[in-house]
């Protein structure tokens, strides 16, 4: 019995060795580790990654940012600007420069105040994609640069966003305001365009011709996506899967720190938006979780009963051998 | 011409008895199928095995019923249709995951067992021959199965070991063009490795298991100190009730409980990794969609194949593939390369002691580096074990020849 101990942990302890090799330790070295910055947007990284000839611009403009937050805001005034971005951040919005406007019903609760507020004094610097444009303005939301300028107009847009447009807001609306202007996500049956709607095969025809049309839709909007940014964002249904949490985290929070150059925007998520959106990812991504949580212990008790049952049945065949 | 009872009923015990001679069957694969008592739970992995191979296979059938062998249906019938819409399709997913890498593990360490206690000689060399071609059958079978999911990592680790067969200055494109059945791998080639994975592989790993079950009747199984002893004797002392002084115990039930035993123990753990911890077989780049454009940063192969990998990777290309294909054929020459005329355990061998823990520190060494990209310090040690593992072969002969006998 001691002999069999021993050589079960003689078994044991390389197939750990073995493990920790090929999973943590070998993890650990391919992929170049990012510090999140907890989700608190003073534009410290950017700063750094930025060239000589940025930086200043940089500095100069994260310091008005900090600025502007430190005002106190008027909602009712807010609400009477924000009237002007309702003109192109509405239902059944129309693409603009490469990418449709997202609905901004739950803007309070999914962004952070400081992100909110360098957007809409500078979009491209806010999102940390100024390098794909000589001039910020030219950035498709670049227009609300010269339409809520003041500091004070955008403290009251902000404070709006922050009292009115901070309702409840479930994972799913999350990833549509949030993501799904360029990410589809095809297990969460949402596209581009939203919810992909239900149709019907047409008798006449055989065929779902309804869905042809709005496949067309998408292509179109897919098709003015890719010209945009470069390539066609990735489908995200099952994103969770493929790349650690660790990752999305970083990654969402600010897209140049794991990828240098890349077209995507930082999306400015606060920790409530974070949180939906990586709930969303994980259901469509792991939808099983739930119900292996509820299977496993009890495959797993049967098994210990089984081993038992079986123990006490070899000390029986065994009883008198030695 | 048998002699049949007419008298006996249609399937009664005397009318199977006659026609199958079930007394006798039973006697030679169970009752009277004499096991040495002398032995650790070691000697259960081929059971833990054959549990396993089961579990791949019923899991694999259920699979089998919504996978579809199509380059633009595979992905979503794999992590959508199979995860979401089938009723525990997640369930038979993750156990054929999780089996189709435990199992290697098992493999290596029945391999190792046989190794360790000498296993391969005096009669045993066809066990081991055997399952060494098992063990080749079974990383077919991962291969081809790797590809199914069509995610990144099984378009590219198609393309990289499809590769190897241009055999480097060789340049022989033509036969890989031939085993892809295209340019790249594409339908004809997720095709026909979905048919090796689901019908030839599966065939021909029964019937070596049959084989190997087969090699194993005459010699016997081996014990923990290698002692050659008269089973034939053992076994009358068993018969007539001295079960003390007996060293053999029946196949059925006896060394069976045990078996049992150790396999209820194996099961909690495999199935805590079904449910809890299934990560470590299902890498993650394999759940981007495959993309012929887009190389992955890492491409690397599961961990059973690592340390092959690795003593293909250090080279240059054409000594590469050569370290490369000594590996995969030295381990069939072990019986012919220990010349000793010891069947021990390791421990009492001398020189094949330390022979023995090196080599399987080597091959530990070469597996973690084979994941490890290939740069720096990484490159230097996984040179310096693959050449270890080369100078270890060639060491073989004269270190088991310089044993003395025991």
């Amino acid at each position: 019995m001691n002999k069999e101990l021993k050589i079960l942990g003689i078994v044991v302890i390389f197939t750990l060795i073995l493990y920790w090799g090929v999973e943590p330790f070998a993890h650990s070295q391919m992929h170049k580790h990012v510090e999140g910055h907890g989700l608190v947007y003073d534009g410290k990284a950017d700063i750094e990654e930025a060239s000589k000839a940025k930086k200043e611009a940089k500095e100069k403009f994260w310091a008005d940012v900090k600025r502007i937050s430190s005002i106190k805001g008027d909602p009712v005034a807010g609400e009477a600007t924000f009237a002007m971005c309702g003109s192109c951040h509405m239902k059944n919005a129309s693409n603009m420069g490469g990418v449709t406007p997202p609905s901004l019903d739950h803007a309070g609760a999914l962004y952070d105040k400081n992100f909110l507020i360098a957007l809409i004094k500078n979009p491209a610097m806010a999102t940390n994609v100024d390098h794909k444009y000589k001039d910020t303005a030219t950035h498709p939301m670049g227009g609300v640069m010269s339409m809520v300028s003041s500091d004070q107009d955008i403290a009251n847009v902000v404070a709006y966003l922050k009292t009115k447009k901070a309702g409840e807001v479930t994972p799913k609306e999350a990833f549509i305001e949030a993501c799904s202007r360029c990410h589809a996500n095809r297990y969460g049956k949402l596209t581009q365009l939203g919810e992909i709607p239900k149709t019907k095969s047409n008798i006449k025809t055989g065929q779902d011709i309804d869905r042809m049309k709005y496949d067309q839709k998408v292509a179109t909007e897919q098709n003015a996506l890719a010209d945009y940014l470069g390539k066609l964002p990735p489908d995200l249904s099952i994103i969770y899967r493929a790349r650690s949490e660790h990752f999305l985290e970083t990654f969402i929070e600010n897209p140049q720190s794991q990828l240098p150059g890349t077209a995507m925007p930082r999306t400015g998520l606060s920790h409530e938006g974070m949180e939906k959106v990586l709930s969303f990812l994980e259901e469509t991504g792991d939808p099983s979780k739930p119900a292996r949580d509820a299977l496993g212990p009890w495959v797993l008790a049967f098994f210990v009963i089984f081993t038992i049952l079986a123990y006490l049945w070899k000390q029986y065949q065994w009883r008198d051998l030695h | 011409m048998a002699h049949f009872d007419e008298n006996a009923k249609p399937f009664s015990h005397q009318w199977l008895n006659d026609r199958l001679a079930i007394d006798t069957l039973k006697r030679v694969l169970s009752t009277e199928y004499w096991i040495p008592k002398n032995i650790n739970f070691l000697w259960a992995m081929g059971m833990v095995l054959a549990a396993t191979f089961g579990l791949l296979l019923i899991s694999g059938i259920f699979l089998l019923m919504y996978y579809q062998p199509n380059t633009n249906l595979a992905f979503d019938s794999v992590n959508y249709t199979i995860m979401t819409e089938v009723g525990y399709g997640w369930l038979w997913r993750h156990i054929h995951g999780v089996g189709a890498s435990v199992v290697f593990l098992i493999i290596y360490i029945h391999m190792f067992t046989g190794i360790y206690y000498g296993s391969y000689k005096r009669g045993r060399e066809l066990i081991w021959l055997s399952g060494m071609l098992l063990f080749v059958l079974f990383s077919a079978e991962a291969f081809s199965g790797y590809m199914l999911p069509w995610g990144q990592m099984s378009y590219w680790a198609g393309m990289v070991i499809t590769n190897l067969f241009s055999g480097g200055s060789l340049h022989a494109n033509g036969l890989v063009e031939w085993i892809r059945g295209d340019y790249i791998p594409g339908q004809a080639f997720l095709s026909r490795f979905f048919m090796l994975h689901v019908l030839l592989m599966p065939l021909v790993i029964i019937g070596a298991i049959v084989f190997h079950f087969g090699t194993l009747r005459l010699p016997h199984v081996n014990n923990q100190d290698g002692e050659d002893f008269d089973f034939e004797e053992s076994a009358r002392l068993y018969k007539e009730g001295k079960k003390k002084e007996s060293k053999v115990i029946p196949f059925n039930p006896v060394f069976l409980s045990k078996d049992v035993f150790v396999m209820g123990i194996y099961f909690i753990f495999f199935f805590y990794l079904v449910f809890y911890h299934f990560e470590f077989a299902m890498d993650p780049v394999n759940f981007d969609p495959a993309n012929g454009l887009k190389t992955p940063t890492h491409i690397y192969p599961e961990w059973y194949f690592l340390w092959s990998y690795e003593i293909l990777r250090p080279f240059p290309t054409d000594p590469g593939l050569i370290a490369f294909g000594f590996a995969q054929v030295i381990f069939f020459l072990l019986p012919f390369l220990d010349r000793s005329p010891n069947v021990a355990p390791a421990s009492r061998r001398g020189l094949f002691k330390f022979w023995f823990w090196i080599l399987l520190v080597d091959m530990i060494v070469l597996t973690f580096m084979g994941k490890l990209p290939p740069q720096g310090i990484w490159s230097t040690i996984g040179l310096i074990a693959a050449i270890i593992f080369i100078a270890l072969w060639v060491l073989l002969p004269i270190i088991t020849k310089l044993e003395k006998k025991l």
